[in-house]
């Protein structure tokens, strides 16, 4: 396969020092910031390297024509995806440093190197054993190599309108799981809220008409609010 | 013209082999997350070069589909990783074992 495709670039003529050039450029942008995220202590840190690594990427798109990619990378990953990571770093403040040297299974480290090697190369030697292309005329359209956001759209309102419907149901789902996912458990009241200490593991008996119930264990959060105090009154 | 396939791909083997690094040997959940994130743009990366490559729009389009599954588990995956925080006061994956038996 990658001899395939070695020879097919070898037919396209010979790259240009601007492109060689923003490869190279885009590419240690990616590396530099992969590299950033695994190794950076604080997790604020490695939310900026994942920045660079995703404007790198968008680079990398807009050389090989997928404009409208490029632009949805930035829009989506890097101003709505990063910044809901550093809202939750922000928000759970994990933000402190945390020692990575340490290692508590022992030969954690070398074994990762390995597997991810073995994996890697594995993949690598498959790819020139196998074909992987079933020589098949393109369902979607012919991408002339031109920048074709037209091509895209229609494609994508056309013959995969189904999966782009259910990406929206997939999303909506998404939503409504976040939400519920991250509320305040609704027996949590300002009785709770006033009790700070973190205690795990207590069952209290919310049935209406019994006696005022133990602390629920609640995080470690900000103070109770007007909203949760009249939260509680209501439900009392 | 531009710059050969294969650059790309292999560009797009290391990212993915850093992003399953990270996500082998890091602990924090939040960290992980990005990991994955990583390991995804690797394939986007490996789809683009290869809609270019074998002229199928195809490839784009699918790049699409895997940048809004990839928003919905963020979503979903920081919800969850906020529910576990009220819980257990920690983001470190190590610390979740309640259900081992």
């Amino acid at each position: 396969m990658t001899a395939t495709l070695l020879s097919l670039a070898a037919t396209s003529g010979h790259p240009t020092i601007p492109d060689v050039g923003v490869f190279a450029v885009a590419a240690a942008m990616v590396i530099a910031g992969a590299v950033g995220v695994v190794v950076a202590r604080n997790p604020v840190h490695s939310a900026l390297m994942l920045v660079l690594t995703l404007f790198g990427v968008a680079v990398l798109f807009v050389l090989q024509q997928a404009n409208f990619l490029a632009a949805v990378q930035v829009i989506v990953y890097a101003g709505a995806i990063v910044v809901l990571f550093l809202f939750v770093i922000m928000f759970l403040g994990v933000d402190r440093e945390e020692d990575v040297r340490a290692d508590p299974l022992r030969g954690q480290r070398p074994l990762a190197v390995a597997l991810v090697l073995f994996g890697t190369t594995g993949l690598l030697l498959l790819g020139q054993v196998s074909k992987w292309t079933t020589g098949q005329p393109s369902v979607a359209g012919t991408d002339s190599g031109a920048p074709n956001v037209n091509l895209l759209g229609k494609s994508l309102y056309t013959t995969y309108l189904f999966p782009f419907e259910a990406t929206s149901a997939l999303l909506i789902i998404a939503v409504v799981g976040a939400v519920v996912l991250a509320r305040r458990p609704p027996a949590a009241t300002a009785a709770d809220d006033a009790d700070e200490t973190p205690v795990d593991d207590v069952v209290i008996d919310r049935t209406p008409g019994a006696p005022e119930a133990p602390a629920e264990p609640v995080a470690p959060d900000g103070p109770a609010t007007a909203a949760d105090a009249d939260d509680a009154e209501v439900d009392a | 013209m531009s710059v050969s396939p294969a650059w790309y791909l292999g560009l797009s083997t290391v990212l993915f082999a850093i992003g399953a690094f990270g996500v082998l040997v890091r602990r924090n959940v939040l960290i992980m997350f990005m990991c994955v994130e990583l390991m995804l743009n690797a394939a986007n990366l490996a789809f683009v070069t290869f809609a270019r490559t074998l002229h199928d729009i195809g490839g784009q389009v699918l790049v699409f589909f895997v940048l809004v599954v990839a928003a919905a588990e963020v979503v979903v995956g920081l919800g969850i990783v906020v529910a576990i925080f009220r819980r257990r006061a920690s983001a470190n994956a190590d610390d979740l074992h309640l259900m081992k038996g």
